[in-house]
């Protein structure tokens, strides 16, 4: 497979690690709350599993260590999106 | 008498013969023969012998479909078996020889299989070899594989050396024939860089076999031209010899060029290179296959194909009979019968099967309209064959064609499914190629010459100006046009005799009939219970001879039927070009320790650890054992000072506002407070709460950390690092880089490791235990301004330092430390005596965070902090993870001193049998303590912190072992820790 | 339908009369209108054994077994063909040491030979560590009774001299052999469960793709499907690599992710090697069949799909794998690569248990193991659809495990599917 890197443009899939559903970006925060044990289960745990196009995370470790949002359809494999994991994750709110 | 089927002309040079033997007898062909043309030019009719029923067998092709002619080339080391005799260029000294028959070729014992053919049809071995039970893998199974399998493979590692290549364009064209060649001509004018590949040796396909014309010259000639144009233009590759084997995503293509003439030549060369396209686009442009037609005993030498016939002939200058029949379903099978009258070979009859007017003048040729061939008759080769009229025609060679079937092979792929087309009278590619693929001419189901002319000038110009070329405008070449009729012929009712449709998996219709007849109905099912298609030629002229008998059984059309799909590779691939240069030495990379060659010179003992080699142990002359030196290096490294290469250990350069408050989320315990100056001992959890890793933590300024993983972890750590700063908190100010092979770093332990260190650090650093207590780290210089980092940490249990200065003077600084050391009689050791200090110590490292461990099992929840999230602090309290009988880890000593006690044995409790239900744990670590004497280890018990005192057994019934142990703390050396702090 | 025993008498009398006398293998049923007692989702291995077995051992024979393609299609029809029983944990041990001893006795269970050949299975070890690991391994193998023998370098090489023991990266020091492992000849299985199902009652129906559940008040009623509906006492899902699609029609997300695994195999060759080898350093496994192809496979491609078919990288992989331990098949050549899609777990292990929906049951999760498993996994799948309760050898295949921290994670990777 080819991804497209947004800053290093198109390199073989086998520079790249894959780590799964782009899900464990949004890694819950109320640990404080007993409801968090449902909450982590689920994070850590269940998956979509999609048929179609799936976000997952890719990691550039043969290349520039970037962690990577790849949207790919997993009946065809075709790649429809590529982001830079860390604008995902600013994206829905995540900080510091 | 030599080559007596040769004639004349064929694009052969007969001037420059070439010597080859065929099972031991000598014999030549010429420069531009295959294997099998040079062996049909010698008159050598059976070739070899079938899988299952070791029937006599001849050339049936002139290609890679061939299922019959599969040899073993070479001897030795170098011998190949099951190499296709229609696609091996000949070359001097050539040895081949038949294979999978007991015996000469012409008298194969194992042609017995033939005669219990009717006891041996599809599936049998499904229905018997049950009884008695224990027959099956004694005596049933064993007969079965010997009797199986085709060619034999040396045992020999593989001589030859293969390479990887890569190779980039924006059109590839697969296939070099009339049609690729008109596609790469407008492609390539276009500017588009243009790979053309081809499976033959010389390209052209079957414009090399044909007779016919193209702008006024022959179609060889033609080719010849094209090709010589192409290779002058700088975005042109030509790759003949080169076959695209898969189809693979985003355009990505396997190829494998075979260079072996290069490698016969020299042995440096690679024999085959595996190349990988990347392509934006691809035009198929593969042709179409010929089958057979299923009719009594179709499958005797010389039988072939009516289009192999021609192109022996034609190329190869080779006249396959003389007295050649032609039997066909279509009018192309007439092209063979006229060619071969052209080249004055002598034909005895045409035989055509559908009731019409004779499509061409066969001179001397008695013709049968309406006609089929129902039975022949010779064992070795063909003498004559019967028609339904009755009449009996003596015959040496009849040549078959039963329609022209799409090469569509690479567009299914990515799982296309092809679809059957009336007209032609086979499958052709559907609407789901791979993306980017775009087939034309006969691969498409174009079947007529000057159409796909026209198909493959236009597909090369609409691809070029789809990726933005500007294509100049040209006139596709011309040809006369000459149609293609045919009418579906799948086979005759044979009787008693077999028809065979796959002939190399020694598949006939009447299996067919019979799978259906069980119950197989799918194409798949009936390919998985017969084997159809299966064989080294993947059906290429079976499949869909075999479908179609498949619809008439069970009276449904072609389209109700389907088809199988092909599967990568498009021919078979060496495994050795797959590995390509990866093996041996060179299967992983390998990395060496900045102190390996000075650990060379002391004849260090090596071990590989991931990809690392580390010294394992430094034996001394006259030392026999290694427990003699590993015991000696851990004593004197105790007594004294011991030095020990731990740069494997992964290190971090982690800079920033935020690392404390980074590394407080990483590690379970407290770092938001580390001082400068200090290293932290930390526990690293993955989110599920299992540990992950342990290292230190030093913080060498405000906004300056160095982290240090463990030598296994080191890679994952740093990529989880990664995953938590950029996924997680993207803002927190955290900046980190590996910098594991930037600084060699060396542990000095023992009583005299200051002392030591004094005489090589600079004089204006204080390393004192005041200045530099337990845990402190710094950056310093030694050697007169080497700038160095010195952490006061220890895995010995031992007064101990690491220091570390940058991997340039890793050689340097190991000389030094050893010639300053010897005045203190300085020991370098070994991962062994590293081992063995660490188990003393009771330190977890690989065998106990095997990552079912958690930190609690360790004996370190005290270090799980309560007020603060972290990763897998949440997971960690899930009930089952808290539970007190868990595995948890302590140490272990037998009763008994004189006792050894081995890692991986069980535990169990005194009188106990063994059982899963009874299991209490293992030891995970063991080693021979040579301070305390005796044997020590580190394992997992069920509720193993409340169990300190009682006594168990070790229980090894893998080597037979079983001692009495008793449970205690793992901390078996200065459990206190005072010979840290002094 | 009338039941044909086979045996070598059989075969000799058919062969005399023109081999008119043999029948269907299996049934081809359409869905009855009352429905069944229970429908099976699925019939791949799994799921044909767990309708032999719910008939055979617990009498309940109105059961249909609904497959969306053709029988045995799915993994059962796409593996390396291995069974063995030398697995490490306590949760996963005894279950597959009951499977091997169901695969010893199914050709008479059966009354089809599916070949199963104990010809012994051999994991090479490189380093002291590994010695360690394994020797755990085989005590617990030897505590569970299933057999393992630890063999010396100097007799790994007098037993197969085409090893590089000394390869450079990974010299053989040792191996830990199980010899009772071996290999079945896999689409056999899915054929002769099918044959063993369909004569004792069962409906087959294939071409009959599940669209939906009938659930009512979370109680599962029956299945939609592309032959209409079917009302079913009870449902039992068993569709490994469709699992997550399978069960989204029910609403149920899975700690599960589909994932393709590539298999090979060489042409045909004389017998060169009689048992399986793992090189598990190396990615690499491999045995021969009885046709004489090298069978042989290694790690998953890595990244989640549906698609039955990988890519190149794992290829190399694999084959420089085989390369390294047994440079002897460089010239033999790969004949045909094919990938199915794994329902790899979290932890590795498999999941045999009820959900959150009343009479709607789920068997899955088998990772790339599932083949080994078929006939305890149908034994025990049929156990808990029978009475409720699971069967003892599978009481740790809950869904639930994850929400305990109860996993059985043989690798100790984690929550990762990819790396299982």
């Amino acid at each position: 497979m080819i991804i497209n890197h947004p800053l290093l443009g198109p390199r073989d899939s086998e520079e790249f690690v894959y780590l799964g559903a782009a899900d464990l970006i949004n890694r819950p925060n109320n640990w404080e709350q007993d409801a968090s044990a449902e909450d982590f289960y689920q994070y850590q745990y269940i998956r979509e599993n999609i048929a179609g196009d799936h976000r997952e995370l890719w990691y550039h470790e043969q290349g520039d260590q970037s962690w990577l949002v790849v949207t790919r359809n997993t009946l065809s494999h075709e790649i429809i999106n590529v982001e830079l994991a860390q604008d995902v994750s600013r994206g829905i709110g995540r900080g510091k | 008498m030599s080559q007596m089927n040769r004639i004349k002309g064929g694009l052969v040079n007969q001037k420059k013969s070439i010597s080859f033997t065929f099972n031991g007898q000598i014999l030549t062909g010429f420069e531009g023969d295959t294997l099998a043309s040079a062996l049909l030019a010698n008159n050598k009719k059976l070739v070899g012998r079938s899988f299952k029923y070791h029937r006599p067998r001849g050339i049936v092709t002139a290609g890679s479909e061939e299922p019959n002619a599969i040899m073993e080339i070479g001897n030795g080391a170098y011998k190949e078996p099951n190499t296709k005799a229609t696609i091996t260029q000949l070359y001097n000294g050539l040895e081949a020889n038949s294979q999978n028959h007991r015996g000469p070729l012409g008298f194969d014992l194992m042609a017995i299989t033939d005669f219990l053919s009717p006891l041996l049809g599809a599936g049998f071995y499904y229905k018997t070899f049950m009884w008695p039970k224990a027959f099956w893998e004694k005596f049933y199974e064993p007969a079965i594989r010997n009797a199986a399998g085709l060619g034999t493979l040396s045992t020999e590692a593989d001589p030859d050396t293969y390479d990887k290549g890569f190779r980039y364009c924006d059109i590839l064209i697969i296939g070099a024939g009339a049609t690729g060649l008109s596609a790469a001509i407008t492609a390539a004018s276009s500017g588009a860089k243009v790979i053309l590949a081809d499976e033959d040796f010389l390209m052209g396909g079957r414009l090399n076999t044909e007779s016919i014309k193209i702008d006024g010259g022959s179609g060889s000639k033609w080719a010849k031209d094209t090709v010589a144009a192409l290779s002058t233009m700088e975005n042109v590759t030509l790759m003949s010899d080169t076959t695209i084997f898969g189809v693979y995503d985003h355009g990505i293509y396997g190829a494998i060029e075979n260079r072996s003439s290069e490698a016969r030549e020299d042995k440096d060369k690679p024999r085959q290179v595996n190349w990988r396209i990347y392509a934006k686009r691809s035009i198929l442009c593969a042709g179409a296959i010929e089958r057979s037609i299923a009719f009594g005993n179709n499958d005797r030498p010389g039988i072939m194909l009516a289009s192999a016939v021609r192109s022996y002939a034609n190329r190869f200058a080779v006249a396959t009979g003389d007295k050649v029949s032609v039997y066909t379903n279509n009018d192309d099978g007439w092209t063979t019968a006229r060619d071969l009258v052209l080249k004055n070979v002598r034909v005895v009859a045409v035989i055509d099967s559908r009731s019409i007017s004779p499509v061409l003048r066969v001179p001397g040729a008695e013709i049968f309209m309406g006609t089929d061939v129902v039975d022949t008759k010779g064992r070795r080769a063909l003498k004559s064959i019967k028609l339904s009229n009755g009449k009996t025609i003596d015959t040496d060679c009849l040549a078959v064609s039963g329609g022209w079937n799409p090469n569509l092979h690479l567009t299914c792929h990515h799982r296309g499914i092809p679809k059957w087309n009336g007209e032609i009278a086979s499958f052709i590619p559907d609407k789901a190629n791979p993306p980017g693929m775009t087939v034309a001419g006969r691969a498409k189901g174009t079947m007529v010459l000057s159409d796909a002319i026209i198909e493959g000038h236009n597909e090369g110009a609409s691809v070029a100006s789809d990726l933005g070329y500007k294509v100049k405008k040209s006139d596709p070449s011309e040809t006369p046009s000459v149609s293609y009729s045919v009418t579906a012929n799948w086979g005759v009712p044979s009787g008693k005799n077999r028809a065979w449709v796959d002939l190399q998996n020694d598949v006939t219709a009447k299996d067919i009939k019979l799978a259906n007849q069980e119950g197989f109905k799918s194409v798949e099912h009936v390919k998985r219970y017969t084997t159809l298609g299966m064989a080294t030629d993947q059906g290429k002229t079976a499949n869909v001879l075999g479908i179609g008998i498949m619809a008439d059984n069970m009276g449904q059309t072609m389209e109700e039927t389907g088809t199988t799909i092909f599967r990568p590779p498009y021919s078979p691939v060496a495994i050795g070009a797959f590995a390509g240069r990866r093996r041996g030495m060179e299967f992983y990379p390998t990395r060496y320790t900045p102190s390996h060659k000075w650990s060379v010179e002391q004849n260090a003992i090596f071990v590989e650890v991931g990809m690392w080699y580390r010294s394992q142990w430094f034996p001394l002359p006259g030392e026999t054992h290694w427990r003699e030196s590993v015991d000696r290096e851990v004593k004197q490294t105790r007594a004294s000072v011991g030095i020990c290469d731990v740069t494997t250990l992964g290190k971090i350069d982690i800079k920033g506002s935020d690392v404390s408050e980074f590394l407080n989320k990483v590690y379970v315990n407290a770092f938001a407070k580390v001082p400068v100056g200090k290293t932290r001992y930390g526990l690293m959890l993955r989110e599920d709460g299992m540990v992950m890793d342990d290292g230190t933590t030093a913080r060498l300024s405000e906004n300056h950390f160095v982290m240090t993983t463990t030598t296994a972890n080191a890679v994952n750590v740093y990529r989880h690092l990664q995953f938590c700063h950029q996924c997680l908190w993207p803002d927190l100010d955290v900046h980190m880089i590996s910098v594991t092979e930037q600084f060699a770093q060396y542990a000095v332990a023992g009583p005299n490791s200051r002392k030591l260190l004094q005489k090589v650090i600079d004089s204006d650093c204080d390393i004192s235990n005041e200045a530099f207590p337990y845990m402190a780290a710094g950056e310093i210089t030694v050697c007169g301004g080497i700038p160095a980092r010195l952490f006061r940490i220890s895995f010995s249990g031992e007064l101990a330092y690491e220091i570390a200065v940058q991997t340039r003077y890793g050689d340097s600084l190991m000389r030094v430390l050893m010639e300053a050391g010897e005045e203190f009689n300085v020991v370098p050791y070994g991962t062994e005596a590293l081992g063995v200090m660490r188990i003393e110590k009771g330190h977890a490292a690989g065998p106990e965070l095997n990552g079912q461990t958690s930190a609690y099992d360790l004996g370190m929840g005290g270090m799980v902090s309560g007020k603060k999230d972290f990763i897998g602090y949440k997971l960690g309290l899930r009930e089952d993870l808290l539970r007190d009988d868990r595995m948890q880890m302590v140490g272990f000593k037998p009763v008994n001193t004189q006792d050894l006690l081995q890692a991986g044995s069980h535990l169990l409790n005194l009188r106990d049998k063994p059982s899963t239900e009874t299991d209490q744990g293992w030891i995970s670590s063991c080693i021979y303590s040579p301070i305390l004497g005796h044997y020590i280890g580190i394992g997992f018990i069920k509720s193993g912190h409340s169990r300190k005192g009682e006594f168990v057994r070790a229980v090894d019934l893998v080597r037979g072992n079983d001692i009495e142990v008793e449970i205690c703390s793992p901390h078996f050396v200065d459990p206190e820790g005072e010979r840290l702090r002094v | 339908m009338s039941k044909t025993r086979y045996s070598g008498f059989k075969v000799l009398k058919e062969a005399l009369t023109g081999h008119k006398g043999w029948k269907p293998t299996w049934r081809d049923a359409e869905p009855k209108a009352g429905g069944y007692d229970v429908v099976i989702v699925g019939g791949g291995g799994h799921g044909l054994a767990t309708a032999f077995y719910l008939a055979k051992n617990h009498g309940i024979t109105n059961v249909a077994v609904v497959e969306k393609g053709w029988i045995g299609g799915g993994n059962v029809g796409r593996n390396t063909t291995i069974i063995r029983s030398n697995y490490l944990l306590p949760g996963n041990e005894p279950f597959y040491e009951f499977s091997m001893k169901l695969w010893e006795n199914l050709e008479q269970d059966l009354n089809y030979n599916a070949m199963v050949s104990q010809r012994g299975i051999m994991n090479l070890i490189h380093s002291d560590a590994q010695r360690d690991a394994f020797i755990r391994r085989g005590n617990g193998m030897l505590f569970a009774d299933a057999g393992c023998e630890f063999i010396e370098a100097k007799e790994v090489k007098e037993r197969y001299p085409f090893l590089d023991m000394d390869n450079p990266r990974f010299p053989i020091k040792a191996a830990l052999a199980q010899p009772r492992g071996g290999t079945v000849r896999h689409d056999a299985v899915a054929w002769g469960y099918a044959r063993g199902a369909s004569d004792l009652g069962v409906d087959i129906i294939q071409n009959c793709e599940v669209t939906g559940f009938n659930i009512e008040n979370g109680k599962c009623l029956g299945v939609q499907t592309t032959k209409g509906e079917i009302k079913a006492g009870r449902v039992g899902v068993c569709v490994a690599g469709s699992s997550g699609r399978v069960m989204a029609k029910a609403g149920i997300k899975l700690p599960i992710e589909s994932h393709v695994l590539q298999a090979f195999v060489t042409e045909g060759l004389k017998p060169v090697m009689d048992n399986v080898i793992t090189f598990g350093a190396g990615h690499f496994y491999c045995s021969q069949s009885d046709k004489g192809g090298l069978v042989f496979g290694g790690d998953i491609d890595g990244y989640n799909t549906y698609a039955q078919r990988g890519n190149l990288p794992v290829v190399e992989d694999v084959c420089s794998g085989g390369m390294a331990i047994m440079p002897m098949i460089g010239r033999a050549r790969l004949l045909r690569m094919w990938g199915g899609v794994m329902d790899m777990s979290m932890d590795g292990s498999p999941f045999i248990d009820s959900t959150e929906i009343d009479e709607l049951f789920f068997n899955g999760g088998w990772c790339y193991g599932g083949f080994k498993a078929t006939p305890a996994s149908g034994y025990c799948y049929a156990h808990l659809l029978a009475t409720n309760s699971p069967h003892e050898v599978a009481t740790a295949y809950k869904l639930d495990r994850f929400r305990r921290g109860a996993m059985i994670d043989e690798k100790g990777v984690g929550a990762q599917p990819n790396l299982h």
